[in-house]
């Protein structure tokens, strides 16, 4: 059995509910296992609403927080008790790419300056001349080259240009794995085309795996290999995404591929959705499915503990008491 | 439904921004009407003008913008150039604006209730009960609960606060509401409720509406007729239907392109190419540093509007 390059184990987050606390703690990610192998580069979406846990799932891939319980293994090496020097190559090889390109420079720099630092840290050259090509190398990958953006500020850049730096940048350290957390919800159409036929370049020719985080399931669906469907800091539904957005069998995930506006006039949404009062959103129970208060086909056991995973065909499985 | 009175009117606006390096023209004559009970979608890319274009309505465009031609007629009336004590008096009660993310554009230091009778009592002489009860009467028309009255902003999730803006943008029967980009940032679930709120709104009180938005996706659903902007020019307007099924400019057709699919997988379309800096366009079409079917015509002068189905207006050298 070959080795995961990482490997999330029974991964919980769980924040407040110390000593002195006064309000219950909140879990905001809860149980949540994934491995992605080295050998077959996948992109993998981590879906949900705001607050499902997306992004503590993404901070605690990257090593930014802890998980409260679970572990999260980096070949095999668990984060946590990384020595110094395992901690550098895990920095090297997981990457980010993250939501706003007008937020993640410094304008104080030139562009140039954010290559020349990666490259310094990392020790990646013996001397300038190569480092010279190695950046070039990653720009060109993401279709720009040096000599027309290394010498500008950030603010005279467009929004794609940002966006595809910030990729190329990732790109020059090789690494196996980049956490791209909503990296096309700020930029528009066009450009988000562009960004995300990059992703499936660096899937297909370089082997770099990507966990793609989203709140998109039409982008998710065009690109992506797996598919988790996050709740309220559960795993609703997990499996192959295309699977999962053709036949979705959670009534979470139903109701989410039912909201996505069609782009059709003639196919206009026929059914009203109604969400219920904020007091029952905000009582969650801590044992029972999350999405009891949501759910039209709610039953009494849903309440009682959380659902197994049921397999519903291969490679899809929901979490879900419909389905027994 | 939409009747053919024209409720708002905008005559060849042209808007520029005054830079040390020269004007950036944001909006580059612009002609388009609303009539009574129609949304008319505004698309386009960001840094196109949609915005401008939406804040120069209201005559709010910050400095160094400045409207420098043109007109704006809300029920026949022009508004260019009204002194500012006629125009606060126009502004909510003839013309609306749902902000750009709404949700942060709450007061979050006074309740719910203060704000909506604040811009209630600038109008209207109306105090008291009636004024908490044409308030509650309000937020029930969202579909907010009573008791969303005597909260604070942060009590409220994201779509509830931006159903209190729309609340707030009805409260005054305005002629025109503006809803730019107003369910940008929410997920898909409460962009929907949101959707259907407006809908639900603009059918009952038949207010007209702008909508500015990218998603073209949302905008199929909602909208009556859609006008496409680039670079500050329009490029296409027509009836949505009429768009969707046949999309003349090629920045249109670029435009519904990329709306990404769940029912059937596509390659990825990328466009290269810059947009011209607005300070300097180009002589002819505004499209043509990115446009796949560009010809030596397109460099020459701009393309006219034309007509190429009942109320379907375009732009574009190939159809001149």
């Amino acid at each position: 059995m070959e080795q995961p390059i990482i490997s999330i184990q029974e991964a919980t987050k769980v924040y407040g509910g110390g000593f002195l606390a006064s309000s219950k703690p909140f879990v905001a990610l809860d149980r949540f296992s994934l491995d992605i192998f080295e050998s077959q580069s996948k992109i993998v979406t981590i879906a949900g609403e705001s607050g499902s846990g997306k992004t503590t799932l993404a901070n605690m891939v990257l090593g930014f927080t802890l998980p409260t319980s679970g572990k999260i293994l980096y070949k095999g090496q668990d984060v946590a008790t990384m020595t110094r020097e395992q901690r550098r190559t895990y920095r090297k090889e997981v990457q980010a790419i993250f939501q706003d390109p007008y937020e993640v420079y410094n304008p104080f720099y030139r562009v140039a300056h954010i290559f020349n630092m990666v490259v310094r840290h990392f020790n990646l050259t013996r001397n300038k001349q190569e480092a010279q090509q190695l950046i070039e190398d990653a720009l060109n990958v993401v279709g720009l080259r040096g000599d027309e953006i290394l010498e500008k500020y950030p603010h005279q850049l467009s929004g794609g240009q940002r966006q595809r730096i910030m990729v190329a940048r990732a790109y020059m350290l090789r690494p196996r794995l980049i956490v791209a957390d909503e990296p096309v919800s700020a930029v528009d159409a066009s450009l988000r085309a562009m960004i995300l036929d990059i992703m499936l370049k660096l899937r297909d020719q370089h082997k770099i795996s990507f966990l793609y985080i989203t709140h998109d399931l039409s982008t998710a669906y065009q690109i992506s290999d797996k598919m988790y469907v996050l709740f309220q800091g559960t795993t609703v539904e997990r499996g192959n995404a295309s699977k999962i957005i053709e036949k979705p069998q959670h009534p979470y995930v139903q109701e989410l591929i039912d909201s996505i506006p069609v782009p059709d006039p003639k196919l206009k949404w026929d059914t009203n959705i109604t969400l219920p009062s904020e007091e029952v959103m905000r009582m969650k129970s801590s044992v029972g499915c999350r999405f009891y208060p949501r759910c039209a086909k709610h039953m009494d056991v849903c309440t009682k503990s959380f659902p197994e995973y049921v397999k519903v065909e291969d490679d899809h499985e929901v979490a879900c008491y419909l389905y027994k | 439904m939409a009747s053919d009175q024209k409720v708002l009117e905008l005559n060849d606006l042209n808007v520029h921004y005054f830079t040390p390096r020269g004007a950036v023209i944001a909006v580059n004559h612009v002609n388009l009407y609303v009539k009574k009970g129609e949304i008319v979608g505004l698309v386009g890319e960001s840094g196109c003008g949609k915005t401008t274009v939406a804040m120069s309505t209201l005559q709010m465009v910050s400095a160094p913008g400045r409207i420098v031609g043109g007109e704006i007629k809300i029920e026949g009336q022009n508004i260019v150039n009204l002194p500012e004590k006629e125009l606060r008096k126009l502004r909510w009660s003839k013309l609306a604006l749902i902000p750009q993310g709404a949700m942060n554009s709450l007061n979050p230091v006074t309740k719910i209730k203060e704000q909506m009778a604040d811009g209630i009592t600038a109008h209207e002489k109306i105090s008291g009960a009636a004024l908490r009860d044409k308030v509650l009467k309000l937020l029930n028309d969202v579909g907010l609960p009573e008791r969303v009255y005597n909260m604070f902003p942060h009590e409220l999730s994201g779509g509830m606060k931006q159903r209190v803006c729309i609340a707030m943008a009805v409260a005054l029967n305005p002629a025109v509401i503006i809803a730019d980009e107003p369910t940008s940032a929410l997920d898909v679930i409460v962009q929907r409720v949101v959707a259907q709120t407006l809908l639900d709104v603009k059918n009952r009180l038949g207010v007209s509406m702008i909508m500015i938005g990218h998603d073209m996706g949302l905008l199929a659903q909602m909208v009556d007729r859609v006008a496409v902007m680039y670079a500050g020019n329009l490029v296409e307007v027509g009836p949505v239907g009429s768009i969707f099924e046949h999309p003349y400019h090629p920045y249109t057709q670029l435009l519904i392109d990329a709306i990404p699919s769940t029912k059937q997988k596509k390659p990825l379309k990328v466009t290269e190419g810059l947009t011209h800096d607005l300070r300097n366009p180009p002589p002819g079409c505004c499209f043509q540093f990115r446009c796949p079917f560009v010809r030596d015509a397109c460099r020459q002068k701009p393309p006219e509007f034309k007509q190429m189905e009942p109320d379907h207006f375009v732009a574009c050298v190939q159809y001149n």
